[in-house]
């Protein structure tokens, strides 16, 4: 305990002295957040700053082993730090799927060659990933995907089409699904790693109701892949993709917070109507709730406890909650919600945040698959 | 919630094989009911708590009790919840206890309530809604002491109690929580009316008219004016551990409703290959186990004596309530005409959710007092 103790004073100092003021300010939104990668623009000296130091230190992923470019911190160490982190309001010093989605999947299924050059470029801030998973023809059914890749000797190439690939077009690399095998459904699916840059790719961003394009439709057009680019073994992608997806249904998951234990009926202020009072007093109870949840999950996953098919249950239940949430401030708001270019609401703030809620139940799963996979290997009820 | 410690783990396995040998619906619930006990609860089964420990779990070690935190009697009451085990344990060696908590009245109770021979109540609702601070209940002085008049119900096991703590005004105006008193009256004392109420789940409960009911200056628990303090922590601990009990009560019935979908057929097919109902007992399943992890959570805000332990117990108890509602609601809706008829426990879980649902404030109520502390 006492070592803890002292590893906090040392971590409160190093903070206190290397975390600038302006990292220390809220973001205002998500443009504010530093992804990293070689098209990245730095929004100022500060955030670039922060980054160099954090990654110095390998406290962009703290508890990564530092021979990936991690700080080797202990569960314990990395819970201090985020403490810490937290209380002097600093934001994250990298934003990025490597760290969320690949780095987990890298660390159990990649080989040690795959793991020195990528979790050390993805620690560093210098490549920014996107994911390929879902296509025109499997969204939910994702097992179902058709991009294929064709044997060509000492490399793949791959044709086919994704579609929701999150910041396509501003991404270095993707990890991406693709068939080798027509023999089996499930297991005829591999995981590769290719550059966007490479000859035959190519990305449209799609319009959204929220009128953002976080999304794009992604072609690839005979694009050759080297075969030490595969992730795990081959037609075993799908086992490499599932334990991703719990990576990322976890990080959705978080989300049904908006980043803390803020209180809806504190933000919105004085509630005259008394229905509408009642309705987000029910709301901040299951918040309040699903934090205690969240934290315990945290906590069980760190110790190897979790069950498998809990983040299912994390991502349902936090997406469900952050989808109220945003009803609740579109009501709270009342009709200046409505107002999609104004000034007053920073060009439509609310209601285009409000629409990119409704995604969160869709993406990474919807709602319903999560509730299926909660029923078959939780509950175990039968032909689920 | 941090996780359990190995002394916690093993408590609640030494809890879980306990009350599923001893407190089984059968063997308690469905005994007493049908025999008309006037306690509904089983003294023997008491002794049997007291013998584990189980009944000095809260009284501090320098009392003879475990010493133990809310945390472990949570622990207990979720396997209390899951059986349906009728048992003075949350009133009496949770809420009671806390409330005597180092007071001349613990000394006097301790011993009993350690032996399995005390059951202990508390007084504190008078209309049909929970509303603490609101108390009428007047408490007079007269000579070396106090006389007390007025009514209560809901007094959990009253009629079974050796001694009801009874929360009375001696001062403030109403809905204040200053000028409360907390008084430790005996259940024969004279002028106080028992009567002996059966609620739903065949539980008892009482209502109580007292009518110029004397007692000595002694018999106040903490300070006179200053009752909210001992008041407030039983609540404290009582809502806390309802909210166990729940969860322990929602996750029973779950189960339970889970074995059934996975046994029963129609249209040729077991009902739990229906993705309707799959998606609901998924649904249920994550609720309950978010009303744990908030249950958890308050429990152990409030041994740590932290400040944001009052916030957190409302949530805890309002999301039990809601997520063990609706653990019923759907298992009998799941089970079909069988979840309708007595013979069958699921119908039992129903009833006694109503009940534990309500006692220390409703969903509404705590819901309220989340907004009422966040300032909206």
């Amino acid at each position: 305990m006492a070592e803890l103790d002292q590893f906090r004073a040392d971590t409160r100092a190093w903070l206190e002295a290397n975390c600038p003021p302006e990292m220390r300010q809220p973001m205002k939104s998500e443009d504010d957040a530093c992804w990293g990668g070689r098209n990245f623009r730095f929004q100022s000296d500060a955030q670039q700053r922060w980054l160099g130091v954090m990654a110095e230190r390998g406290w962009t992923v703290p508890d990564w082993p530092t021979e990936y470019g991690g700080g080797g911190l202990s569960p314990a160490e990395a819970k201090v730090l985020k403490e810490e982190l937290r209380a002097i309001g600093a934001r994250p010093a990298l934003t990025s799927f490597g760290i969320s989605m690949l780095g987990p999947a890298l660390l159990k299924y990649g080989t040690e060659e795959q793991k020195k050059r990528f979790l050390t470029e993805i620690a560093r801030g210098e490549i920014r990933w996107c994911q390929g998973y879902s296509e025109p023809g499997a969204g939910s059914d994702l097992a179902g995907l058709q991009t294929k890749a064709e044997d060509a000797g000492d490399h793949w190439i791959v044709n086919g089409q994704k579609v929701w690939t999150s910041y396509a077009d501003q991404a270095d690399w993707i990890f991406c699904l693709v068939r080798t095998s027509t023999e089996s459904k499930h297991g005829g699916i591999s995981f590769v790693l290719f550059d966007m840059a490479s000859e035959g790719v190519s990305a449209k961003p799609i319009l959204l109701i929220s009128g953002y394009s976080p999304f794009c439709e992604t072609f690839f057009d005979n694009v050759k892949v080297p075969k030490d680019q595969l992730v795990g073994e081959l037609n075993k992608g799908w086992d490499v993709a599932k334990y991703l997806l719990g990576h990322e249904r976890e990080m959705i998951s978080g989300m049904g917070l908006g980043g803390g234990s803020a209180l809806l009926g504190k933000s919105v202020g004085p509630i005259d109507d008394p229905l509408l009072r009642a309705e987000v007093a029910a709301f901040d109870v299951d918040a309040l709730a699903f934090a205690a949840m969240s934290e315990h999950f945290l906590d069980q996953l760190k110790a190897g406890e979790a069950h498998p098919a809990m983040p299912s249950m994390m991502k349902y239940a936090g997406t469900e909650l952050n989808k109220r949430r945003h009803e609740l401030m579109m009501a709270a708001g009342g009709s200046d919600t409505l107002e999609w270019d104004s000034e007053r609401t920073r060009g439509g703030k609310p209601a285009r945040e409000w629409l990119r809620t409704k995604a969160n139940s869709i993406e990474g799963g919807t709602s319903e698959i999560q509730l299926g996979i909660v029923a078959k290997h939780i509950l175990r009820l039968p032909g689920a | 919630m941090t996780l359990l410690t190995d002394d916690q783990k093993q408590l609640q396995d030494m809890a879980k094989s306990f009350l599923a040998e001893e407190g089984t619906i059968k063997q308690q619930l469905r005994h007493w009911r049908d025999s008309g006990c006037k306690d509904w609860f089983g003294h023997g089964l008491w002794k049997q708590f007291a013998e584990l420990g189980l009944t000095g779990i809260a009284i501090p070690e320098d009392k003879g009790g475990l010493g133990l935190g809310t945390t472990e009697a949570v622990l207990v009451l979720e396997e209390v919840g899951r059986n349906l085990t009728p048992s003075p344990f949350l009133t009496t060696a949770l809420a009671a206890a806390k409330a005597l908590e180092g007071s001349a009245q613990g000394d006097r109770w301790f011993p009993g309530i350690l032996s399995g021979d005390t059951v202990a109540a508390l007084a504190v609702d008078e209309g049909r809604s929970h509303a603490p601070e609101r108390t009428t209940l007047q408490a007079s002085r007269s000579g070396n002491g106090f006389t007390l008049s007025g009514t209560k119900q809901f007094v959990v096991h009253g009629a079974s109690a050796d001694v009801i703590l009874i929360a009375a005004r001696t001062g403030g105006s109403a809905s204040e929580r200053k000028g409360l008193t907390l008084f430790a009256v005996e259940r024969n004392a004279a002028g106080l009316d028992v009567e002996n109420v059966t609620l739903a789940d065949a539980s008892k409960a009482a209502r109580l008219t007292l009518s110029n009911v004397a007692v000595d200056a002694d018999a106040v628990v903490g300070e006179i004016d200053g009752g909210w303090t001992p008041i407030s922590r039983a609540l404290a601990a009582g809502r806390t551990g309802a909210a166990a009990e729940l969860v322990g009560l929602a996750t029973g019935a779950t189960e339970m409703t889970i074995d059934y979908l996975k046994a029963r057929k129609q249209f040729g097919k077991l009902i739990g290959e229906f993705q309707v109902l799959q998606h609901r007992a998924a649904h249920l399943y994550g609720e309950i186990e978010i009303a744990r992890a908030a249950t958890y959570k308050a429990a152990e805000l409030l041994d740590s004596g932290s400040g944001r332990a009052e916030l957190m117990v409302h949530v805890a108890k309002a999301k039990a309530n809601r997520s063990a509602q609706l653990a019923v609601q759907e298992g009998v809706q799941m089970h079909g005409g069988i979840g309708m008829t007595d013979e069958h426990d699921i119908g039992l879980y129903m009833k006694r959710e109503a009940v534990l649902g309500r006692l220390f404030g409703d969903w509404r109520y705590h819901a309220g007092k989340v907004a009422e502390l966040s300032g909206y």
